[in-house]
């Protein structure tokens, strides 16, 4: 079985969970940079998901009202304040009021206002589970409730699920979470996440998040495309002098294989809540079983020791 | 938390910049590393204690099979009789918390659909499924053995006969069930637990054999005691050498074993744990001080267990333990990379 699914590196995740024939691999990318924090996604999500409501509290630090990815929140957009960056001079003419059409980026990160009145800036981000290549929640699911589908996402499924919870903490981005409430909802003590809207995309719908987002900022379709139109993006945010954009997740050599949901993000992954470079679990497996394979003879060795040389 | 230090996390959230939790105890620098108002990006694993008191229980009914076995065939049935019974109920009481600890437990079968070998606990189960019907079988033929010679016949005395064979089984399966337990902890994205990955399944071992060692201290007379203190003290020795092992080459993550409720277990089960292992070597001729060594070492084991199941939910907690590391590894330039 483990010669089977390889546990590390790129593959076609479909195929490589034993689709014969599939669709070619869907996935998000979510390009932060237009993003607008509206919560149109989060909202969108709810409403077709049926997902309860989640505790919506003030955070205390931030205009952050639904803190993080969990059962009960599986598009979760982050107001991050950073302070301001000095904008970057090109050697441009400089944009006064009533000036041409600036890009939305540079308008969003760099003079929303005038420079001299602002401190800080926003970065505001959806995020949602990655879809993973290698993906630990899924690889480590003792009961075989979360799969692998024919889009090459990964879906629970609510009624084989057992609440083990061991998928939360194998989870590299703290994505998957076990429901714990509101009373009376579905599946409370079960793990729940974004499906990529599969039942959607089994009837050739956009998912509900980007069907929803005003600015375009998750973008839906194949993982291919999305890769070569976040390439694309980058490299023009880089040409007009945003240097800080950058894509995360998009690389099928990284520690999980690239995810299917990546984005483009205009600071460290860490500023949103984003490990800067997770490592799927399953990669040290192989290790892991040796090493407890060899203290397991030990053990064994240890008790007939024990018992060798001794008269009663 | 103090006004202070409370005033500076706050002044570090608003900024970006985090220090971390105070690490009271530890040597090792405060990193600085940045991060989302400082909340946690892993999630602690949802687990109450019970899986801590099943990784102990586990490990003492591991053990305790072992032993079971060897004293049988060496003809100790003093010690036969109280390992097969520490194996017994270790094994029950594991299966136990493991299903309380489902947030389902009506829905334990479903564990059985599917055999996986890339997820630890369904290896687990299997395991405990394969060892546990042999050492059930050879823990009965113990209290068979006590009834009167009438009552041993038919399928009783059937399963007399089989236990013996049934106990060597157990004995044969009985060290993966105390190993893949470090595995199951480590297979996470939970810091701690995946730092400690090579060391984890020998401390756990040696966990195993200290605590059904001092099971067999405990219940085996004097004269029918000594592979079972042999069996303690060695665990013992070997759970504390690696461990110092293991906090060597975890890292940053090592820093939970040492502070807040991890940190107090961890100190109670190397006080315990040494404590125990003196007191079986010098308590010799002693009952009395054969039963306290044999305590002392089982209350280490379980101690070791909880310092261990706390430190990794104390590192998931905290993004500190998920970014610096990562961040270092990037640094030195050497991200995870697929390479051929």
């Amino acid at each position: 079985m483990i010669g089977r699914n390889s546990l590390f590196g790129p593959v076609d995740p479909a195929a490589d969970a034993g689709y014969d024939d599939h669709p070619k691999r869907k996935g998000f990318f979510t390009d932060t940079s237009v993003c607008i924090g509206c919560k149109a996604c989060e909202v969108a999500c709810k409403e077709w998901n049926d997902v309860p409501e989640n505790l919506f509290e003030m955070l205390g630090t931030s205009y952050d009202n639904s803190h993080s990815l969990n059962a009960n929140q599986w598009r979760h957009v982050a107001f991050v304040e950073r302070p301001a960056k000095p904008p970057v001079d090109l050697g441009m003419p400089s944009m006064g009021p009533g000036g041409v059409a600036v890009d939305a980026v540079t308008q969003q990160t760099e003079v929303a206002g005038s420079a001299e009145d602002m401190d800080f800036r926003w970065l505001m981000s959806s995020d949602v589970c990655k879809h993973c290549t290698h993906a630990a929640c899924l690889d480590v699911c003792p009961t075989g409730s979360l799969f692998r589908s024919e889009f090459g996402t990964v879906v629970v499924q609510d009624e084989i699920c057992n609440g083990c919870g061991y998928c939360v903490a194998a989870c590299p981005y703290g994505v998957i979470d076990r429901r714990k409430g509101p009373d009376g909802a579905d599946n409370i003590g079960i793990a729940q996440k974004c499906t990529l809207c599969y039942d959607r995309l089994t009837e050739d719908q956009v998912p509900a998040c980007a069907k929803a987002c005003p600015t375009e900022s998750i973008l839906f379709g194949d993982v291919e495309e999305l890769r070569q139109t976040a390439n694309d993006r980058v490299a023009r945010l880089h040409e007009q002098g945003v240097m800080d954009a950058r894509l995360y997740g998009n690389d099928p050599e990284d520690g999980v294989g690239g995810t299917g949901a990546f984005f483009l993000l205009l600071d460290e992954p860490e500023v949103y809540g984003l490990p800067p470079d997770p490592v799927v679990t399953t990669k040290d497996l192989p290790a892991m079983f040796n090493r407890a394979g060899m203290a397991a003879l030990a053990l064994l060795a240890g008790g007939v020791v024990s018992f060798l040389g001794r008269k009663r | 938390m103090s006004a202070k230090q409370r005033e500076g996390h706050q002044q570090g959230e608003r900024e970006g910049k985090h220090r971390g939790s105070p690490a009271r105890d530890s040597m090792v620098p405060e990193a600085e590393f940045e991060s989302y108002y400082g909340r946690q990006i892993v999630k602690p694993a949802p687990w109450e204690h019970d899986i801590a008191y099943y990784l102990f229980t586990g490990g003492v009914a591991a053990g305790s099979a072992i032993l079971g076995t060897g004293a049988e065939l060496t003809g100790r049935p003093g010690l036969s009789r109280v390992a097969r019974a520490g194996s017994l109920v270790g094994l029950l009481s594991s299966v136990f918390f493991l299903i309380h600890d489902l947030g389902r437990p009506s829905r334990f079968l479903n564990m059985m659909r599917v055999v996986k070998l890339t997820s630890p606990m369904s290896v687990g189960t299997w395991l405990l499924a394969l060892h546990g019907p042999f050492a059930g079988l050879a823990s009965v033929g113990e209290v068979l053995r006590v009834l009167p010679q009438r009552w041993q016949r038919g399928p009783l005395g059937l399963a007399l006969k089989l236990s013996r064979p049934a106990g060597i089984v157990a004995a044969a399966t009985a060290p993966p069930v105390a190993a893949y337990t470090a595995v199951l902890l480590s297979d996470t994205a939970t810091p701690a637990w995946h730092d400690a990955y090579k060391e984890l399944p020998y401390v756990f071992c040696g966990s195993a054999a200290a605590a059904s060692g001092g099971l067999g201290l405990i219940g085996a007379p004097l004269h029918e005691a000594g592979p079972a203190r042999a069996f303690a003290v060695g665990g013992a020795l070997v759970e504390l050498v690696v461990e110092h092992k293991m906090e060597e080459s975890m890292g940053l993550s090592a820093e939970t074993l040492h502070t807040g409720t991890a940190g107090k277990w961890m100190k109670a089960a190397k006080v315990l744990t040494i404590a125990g292992a003196a007191g079986a070597v010098l308590g010799r001729r002693s009952r009395a001080l054969s039963v306290l060594s044999g305590a002392a070492l089982m209350a280490g084991s379980l101690s070791t267990r909880l310092g261990v199941f706390e430190a990794g939910l104390a590192s998931a907690r905290d993004p500190k333990y998920t970014v610096v590391p990562q961040r270092e590894r990037v640094a030195a330039g050497n991200p995870v990379r697929y390479e051929g």
